[in-house]
């Protein structure tokens, strides 16, 4: 975005240091002064909740990381140890195991408002794809730290999960076992998990920054989703986005503490304080809560390695998404229909979530198989033919004029 | 650069760039490998690859259950009412069509990986409809020689490879 405002160093040693690394301009140009659309509700402040996620998550684990040893033999004792023994030690795990369900959490509620907003149709398309990336690194990090207590839902989990890519054709059981570096899982696939979970974040972080660089070219989409006109329609982040942000945050805190002090279990599963025992299969493999409606997915299909490609599909669809909304208004305020179709698909998702929890039998797999179709149906169906029918609501002419004009284009 | 050159020609400066950059993709290729293949199965792991079980103690009509390969083997001891009902089941419509006889070496000893062909659960012996096996993950019901009956399972539990070493020991891998 073409900032009008340009940072002027004050004093000499500013003035030395600009023209050798320009760290101040950059802070000020793209933090402090950054203009930013002046509508932005609270649905914006996840961006901000997240990066404090990530932080959180690495702070913690390069904790966690000094007090657990990643073997089979002593994994789930120095996990209890933390527990136990170290310092703070339990408060430190309780916060990396719910700060992970706090991260889904809040990259759920940050994909809903992008998918309302359309803040992945042009010019943002590369930031939603980098957003895609991130979702993607996520679960694979979350997955890989699960497996680390070694606890019986971590070792049935990952096998799985695992087992999973045994399905493909040909590659399939030679792949399975590159992956775990043996016949099954064991010391080895743990030692690796362990290594990659530890370097994924730092990977996130990186994409992270490349997330913000692309947002920082076309500026923030904002809840009407006209682009910024002028002056007039923006203010700087610093003081009304970074209070704004940091309110937020505060009071996504108090779900966070309400878990790591009075329910620190509740999103776990009470078979993962048993040790990983390879010859005992608990009753029920249920995988975390965020990972449940891509499970739902993957058992709503009878063939094995159809449910896998409809459950990596389910992930694929949303990188095409840019693409297959045809609508070229963004927001979905001014969609009438969009909007019913929209509420439908966050329920879809919530029941799919739902279904991954239970056995697949009977009425549950019937509404898995409706679920999973509504899933597809909304991106490829619904939204590419949408954007070609349906007449939209009058919208303002520009962010800070409230004046109605049902000519988009014009109001561009 | 001089006008005389013909621009069709190799000239010995493409030559020099193609054979830098094979050599440099064939040298990449060669680091690339050994990273890669670090992640497949070691040679501890190859070493305890293959198990040798003395079944000398198990009765008739029961089981033993085994470690190979960090999987559960069941190695099964059948009654003649059991092989007989095995047998019996051999020309239904299965959803995995396979002969008691193509599973087994001695009709009386029954060997099958312990891994549900489902979602790699550990199915549970004497259980389910067809008193084979059952697995409590997700509902396949499997027969007494193992054959997927009824639930999500698409296939028969594996035969592991093995041989009979004697009569009372088995090699299995």
């Amino acid at each position: 975005m073409d900032t009008d405002y340009k940072y002027e160093p004050k004093n000499g040693l500013t003035r030395w240091l600009d023209s050798r690394l320009p760290l101040m301009r950059f802070t000020s140009e793209h933090v402090l002064q950054f203009p930013t659309p002046k509508n932005l509700n609270y649905f914006w402040t996840f961006g901000f909740i997240l990066t404090m996620c990530l932080v959180t998550q690495i702070i913690t684990g390069i904790i966690l990381a000094m007090h657990y040893a990643p073997s089979t033999l002593l994994a789930f004792d120095s996990v209890e140890h933390i527990m136990r023994n170290v310092n703070y030690g339990w408060l430190i795990r309780y916060m990396h195991s719910n700060g992970a369900s706090m991260f889904f959490l809040a990259v759920f509620i940050h994909m809903f408002r992008g998918l309302y907003y359309g803040s992945y149709k042009e010019p943002r398309e590369v930031i939603w794809i980098l957003g895609c990336i991130i979702y993607l690194l996520m679960i694979v990090t979350a997955f890989m730290g699960y497996v680390l207590p070694w606890g019986q839902m971590s070792f049935w989990g990952a096998t799985v999960i695992i087992n999973l890519v045994g399905t493909l054709p040909l590659i399939g059981e030679s792949l399975t076992q590159m992956l775990l570096g043996g016949f099954a899982v064991d010391n080895p696939t743990l030692n690796r998990f362990f290594s990659l979970h530890y370097l994924l974040p730092f990977i996130i972080f990186g994409v992270v920054l490349l997330h913000i660089w692309a947002l920082h070219v076309p500026g923030n989409n904002n809840p009407v989703g006209l682009s910024v006109q002028g002056k007039q329609d923006t203010v700087s982040f610093h003081p009304y986005y970074t209070v704004k942000d940091f309110f937020a945050y505060t009071v996504f805190l108090l779900l966070f503490c309400y878990f790591i002090f009075y329910n620190p279990n509740a999103l776990g599963h009470a078979d993962n304080y048993i040790e990983a025992d390879a010859m005992v299969t608990p009753a029920h493999i249920v995988p975390e809560w965020y990972l449940l409606p891509f499970y739902a997915i993957l058992r709503a299909v009878p063939d094995k390695l159809a449910g896998v490609l409809l459950m990596f599909g389910a992930i694929a669809v949303l990188f095409f998404l840019p693409w297959l909304d045809t609508a070229k208004v963004r927001s979905g305020r001014y969609r009438p229909i969009f909007r019913y179709f929209y509420v439908l698909f966050v329920i879809d998702c919530l029941i799919l979530g739902y279904l991954g929890a239970q056995v697949p039998e009977g009425i549950y797999l019937f509404l898995s198989r409706v679920t999973t179709i509504y899933y597809f149906a909304f991106f490829l169906l619904v939204l590419p033919v949408l954007g070609r029918i349906e007449k939209v609501k009058p919208m303002p002419i520009g962010i800070s004029n409230s004046e109605l004009s049902t000519d988009m284009v014009a109001a561009e | 650069m001089s006008d005389t050159l013909d621009d069709d020609k190799p000239t010995r400066r493409d030559f020099l760039y193609i054979t830098t950059g094979a050599f440099g993709v064939v040298g990449a290729a060669s680091v690339a490998w050994p990273l890669i293949d670090q992640l497949n199965p070691d040679a501890s792991v190859k070493a305890v690859s293959t198990i040798e079980v003395d079944i000398s103690s198990i009765e008739p009509g029961s089981f033993l259950k085994v470690a190979w390969r960090g999987k559960p083997i069941y190695i099964r001891r059948r009654t003649t009412e059991e092989i007989a009902e095995a047998e019996k089941d051999d020309n239904l419509n299965l959803p995995d069509p396979q002969k008691d006889i193509d599973r087994v070496q001695k009709k009386e000893w029954l060997v099958v990986v312990g891994v549900c062909t489902h979602l790699g659960c550990i199915p549970i012996a004497n259980q389910g409809e067809y008193e084979g096996w059952f697995c409590p993950c997700h509902g396949s019901h499997y027969d007494i020689s193992g054959r997927i009956r009824k639930g999500p399972a698409p296939t028969n539990l594996e035969v592991p490879p093995y041989e009979f070493v004697s009569d009372s020991l088995i090699k299995i891998g």
